[in-house]
Order: structure tokens, then C-alpha cells, then sequence
């Protein structure tokens, strides 16, 4: 979709003025999955095709639960399923809803080179703005979550939008509306927070001592918060990152050589103006072309006295 | 080509023609990666019709320019190692910055500058084709691990900077030097420019009688 909302972001890829922002009296929305109501039932993986118009290609059957095996372009949100063996002997099916986090600090906003085409609005929703989106992949390299996916057929990035079009007009996320248990909750992020912590207390109390919240600081907070069992081992839900963070490389990448690099050739072109300035052209004088000539036929005397 | 009387072939056509496809993929492989590495010249991107288009032209610039060079390597490359005049011509940068040649080591068919040109392209341009093949998202996306493409595009980007520091040296001193332009764009040079800034390899075609590097049979070189 366009952006319909262009008036509330608060950040804006590869732009370095600040971007319209006069609607800034907006809650912080977020998107809670508590894990241990997960059924793993897929319902919001088609609520999200159904809402979305989403069809992505029927694969090969993979050996695991994982329908597709992985996420793609047209797969903006996936269950993934673990099989874990806790310290009594116990196996604990973790189910996970895989898809973006929508970060307060967005590392594939932070390596995106087009401008607008990703974007932060005041709600918190990071949205992908397709008509600005140049599919150079670099949104894939700043994400900590492996998350954005570059379609083959028109080169551009995909991700899930939190339905930033139903949130828009005050409707839920899709993947909210039809979850048959629950398990999937929307609203301010205040208010997810306060759910997650009743919600963490009943796990507490019913033996799992390491319930918590997955609300990673590391990337300024999420939108998408999980309510874990494990919440002391992330990396069991399929990989979920204990400590997710952007990358250093992308790090330096894109705050430390930007501006040094421009400096340089700043200063290369710049001294370069200088010298010509101060010292001038290297010309060819009389003087070395008398020098040539007769360096020239001086060879040509030799030659011919030897012949 | 045929060449001015009395002048002397410094580059054949052949290597002129390898020379500027060389430079003009350069050129706009600069443009479009620093439209893609800095929002300041994102506008760039237009020259190439749009955001998209510049994107999946910029690498094939680079595998064109990657084929040329190769070209240019060949031919240069033998002229281009470092011998004891390079350091003695090195030690008497003041001069040559001040344009005092007169008292600078004489020096054949390239200066020290021109090596450290040669050998720091040389150096960089396969640096740049390597990490670019493994950002190329299109077919190569899925070849190697997301940590991977973060490194190669953190070199890419430094090595691509050197390399237009290197370019930036490389322009100046074809402005720099007058007669240098006309070398490579037309491929003649007077006597004079040859004894004035490449006097060994002056010397060395007067001995030989030969018109240039390469040989050409319209040149002349003796009138």
C-alpha cells in the first residue's frame, strides 16, 4: 500500500531531515503472543494470505510441521514448531510465530539506501513503502531476526505490516482477529506489557519458573513481544535471538564510515582544487622539447656514422 | 589511427578504447554506489532511470569493468613494476608536487604515482568483485550467510571509497599534467613531454628507433 499514514512517521530510511511528523499523539500499539496459549493451529498464517492477498507457491513437502518450510515473499508470518527436552525428561512442544518484530530501532531501516522506503510511524509499526523499495537486499543484512525477503519476481522486500492498513482504521491485526485461543493479543504497548505480566505470574505459578516477557532492549524494545515459558532461552523457540541486536558491521557500516568516507573524498577533491591553486600546471617546456630533438638526432648521427 | 608527424605513440588505440570502457564503468559504478551508500546522492540514482534500474545495472557494470581491466592489467602490468628509479622518483615527491621535474630522478614509461595507481586498482578492483558477487541479491542472495553479505558489504564499501580516492589522484594528475589527456584520449605525446616526465622511456625508443610502445605503421616517430 502507499503511505496512507505519511504524516505520523518518526523515522524514514536513508533521510536525513526529520519526516513529517505533526501527529505524534499516538499510542504505542503492540502485537503480544504468548506462546504458551499457542496451538499452533495456523490460523493466522491464513488470516495473513487472507487479508494480505497473499498465495505464495505450493513446496515439496519438508519433513517437519513448518507449512512453508521457510518465510517468503509471500509469506509474511510463519508458525514454527521445536521439539524441546526440558531437565525432567519432559518433551515440550514450542510453538512460535515467526515474522517481523517491528523494532523501536529498526536495523532494516537502518541499512536501507532508498529514501521512504521504510518507515517507522508514531504507533511503532516499521512498514515497507514497495514503490520506494529498490530490492538491493540490504534491509535482509540490518534485520538481528532474519525477517525481510526479496521477491524474485519484482524485486522488492517483504514483511509482515502488523496490518498497518486495519490499525489505520482501528481494527486489529488479522493474524488477532482470527486466533481461536487467544494467544494472540493487540493494543497499546503499555497495556500488552501489563497483560503479559498477569499472564507470566500464572505460568509462575503453575512451575515455570522462567516465564517472562520477550521484549528485547538490545533493539530499543519490540512491538511484537512473546510471552515465553523459557523466556531465560529464547534461542529454543527455533532460534528466536537470546540477545538480538543490529549488527556491528552494520553498525559501522552505516554510522561510522558514511561520514568519514564522504570527509575523505571531500578532502581528496579539495586538495587536489589546492595544488592547483598554489602550484599550477605541469607544462611541457621549449626547453625539453629542444632537449628531445636534440637527444634525437643525436641517436640519428650515431646511427647513421654505424651504418 | 594514424598519428601527428613527429610525435610519439604513447597509447594505441587498442589500449585507449580498453582504457575508456574501463573509465566510463567506473564512472558510473562511483555514481550509483554512492547513491546506494549515502542518501545525500541517492538523487544519482535517476541517471540510471530509476532506484530499481540502477540497482540491477550496477553490478553488471562492475563484471564489465572486472573484464576490462583484465585487459589493462596485461598490457600494463610489465611497465609497471617497481624498480630504483620508482624510489629515488618516490623521495622527490616535493619536487614533483611543486613542479620542479628538472630535478627529479629520471624515471621510464610510468612514474612511481602511476604504479602505486596501477597496483592499488589492481589490488582493489578483484576485493571489490569478490564481495560484490556475494551482495548481489538477485542470484547470489541465497548463496552465502546473511553474517557473510554483512561483512562483504562492509568491505565493499570501504575498498570502493579507496578505490575513488585512487581515481580522484588519477584525474588530478591527468588535469595536472598537461599533455596526459591528450595521451589517452588521442595517443600521442611531443618529444618534449616524453623527455620531461618519462625520460628513460624516452631514451630507450630513441635507441631503438621505435615509434612507441606499440608499434604502429602510420605513427612517426623520426622525421
Amino acid at each position: 500500500m502507499a503511505d496512507l499514514q505519511s504524516q505520523d512517521y518518526i523515522r524514514r530510511s536513508a533521510s536525513n531531515l526529520t519526516p513529517p511528523s505533526v501527529r505524534h499523539h499516538e499510542l504505542e500499539v503492540a502485537k503480544l503472543i504468548d506462546v504458551s496459549r499457542c496451538i499452533g493451529c495456523k490460523a493466522c498464517q491464513s488470516a495473513c494470505m487472507e487479508w494480505n492477498n497473499l498465495r505464495p507457491d505450493m513446496e515439496e513437502f519438508q519433513g517437519a510441521y513448518e507449512n512453508p518450510h521457510d518465510l517468503n515473499p509471500g509469506t509474511w508470518t510463519l508458525m514454527r514448531f521445536a521439539e524441546y527436552e526440558d531437565e525432567q525428561g519432559n518433551l515440550e512442544w514450542l510453538i512460535r510465530k515467526d515474522g517481523c518484530m517491528h523494532c523501536e530501532d529498526p536495523g532494516c531501516l537502518k541499512a536501507c539506501p532508498a529514501p521512504g522506503a521504510i518507515v517507522q510511524y508514531a504507533n511503532g509499526i516499521v512498514d515497507f513503502i514497495s514503490e520506494n523499495c529498490i530490492g538491493c537486499g540490504y534491509c535482509v543484512k540490518g534485520c538481528p531476526f532474519n525477517i525481510p525477503r526479496i521477491s524474485a519476481e519484482d524485486h522488492k522486500s517483504y514483511k509482515c505490516t502488523l496490518c498497518s492498513d486495519r490499525v489505520g482504521v482501528g481494527l486489529e491485526p488479522a493474524c488477532v482477529k482470527t486466533c481461536p485461543t487467544g494467544a494472540i493479543m493487540f493494543g497499546s504497548k503499555d497495556d500488552m506489557k501489563d497483560w503479559a505480566g498477569e499472564r507470566i505470574a500464572e505460568l509462575k505459578e503453575r512451575g515455570f519458573q522462567n516465564a517472562g516477557l520477550y521484549d528485547p532492549p538490545e533493539v530499543g524494545g519490540t512491538h511484537v513481544m512473546y510471552v515465553l515459558h523459557h523466556a531465560d532461552k529464547p534461542s529454543l523457540y527455533s532460534g528466536l535471538p537470546d540477545k538480538p541486536h543490529i549488527s556491528a558491521l552494520v553498525g559501522a557500516w552505516k554510522g561510522f564510515l558514511k561520514p568519514v568516507a564522504l570527509a575523505g573524498l571531500a578532502f581528496a577533491a579539495i586538495g587536489a582544487f589546492v595544488h592547483s591553486i598554489v602550484s599550477g600546471p605541469n607544462e611541457t617546456t621549449e626547453a625539453d622539447e629542444a632537449h628531445a630533438r636534440a637527444e634525437m638526432e643525436k641517436a640519428k648521427r650515431d646511427g647513421s656514422a654505424k651504418s | 589511427m594514424s598519428y601527428p608527424k613527429g610525435t610519439i605513440v604513447r597509447n594505441s588505440t587498442a589500449t585507449r578504447l580498453n582504457h575508456w570502457i574501463t573509465g566510463i564503468c567506473f564512472v558510473l559504478l562511483t555514481l550509483s554506489g554512492l547513491a546506494m551508500f549515502h542518501p545525500v546522492f541517492f538523487w544519482l540514482s535517476n541517471l540510471f532511470g530509476s532506484g530499481q534500474w540502477m540497482r540491477a545495472v550496477h553490478p553488471w557494470l562492475g563484471v564489465t569493468l572486472v573484464v576490462s581491466f583484465l585487459g589493462l592489467f596485461v598490457q600494463f602490468w610489465r611497465d609497471n613494476l617497481w624498480n630504483r628509479d620508482d624510489t629515488a622518483w618516490a623521495k622527490s615527491l616535493d619536487k614533483v608536487l611543486d613542479n620542479r621535474e628538472e630535478e627529479v630522478p629520471p624515471v621510464g614509461r610510468f612514474n612511481a604515482g602511476q604504479k602505486v595507481v596501477f597496483w592499488g586498482m589492481a589490488l582493489i578492483i578483484p576485493v571489490l568483485f569478490v564481495t560484490g558477487i556475494l551482495i548481489w541479491e538477485v542470484y547470489f542472495g541465497h548463496a552465502t550467510a546473511i553474517e557473510t553479505q554483512r561483512v562483504a558489504l562492509l568491505i565493499h564499501s570501504l575498498a570502493a571509497i579507496g578505490a575513488m580516492l585512487i581515481w580522484v589522484a588519477h584525474v588530478y594528475a591527468a588535469i595536472w599534467v598537461k599533455g596526459s589527456m591528450r595521451a589517452m584520449l588521442h595517443g600521442w605525446v611531443t618529444p618534449g613531454w616524453a623527455f620531461r616526465h618519462h625520460r628513460k622511456w624516452f631514451q630507450g625508443l630513441v635507441a631503438s628507433g621505435s615509434p612507441g610502445p606499440t608499434p604502429d605503421s602510420t605513427a612517426k616517430f623520426r622525421d
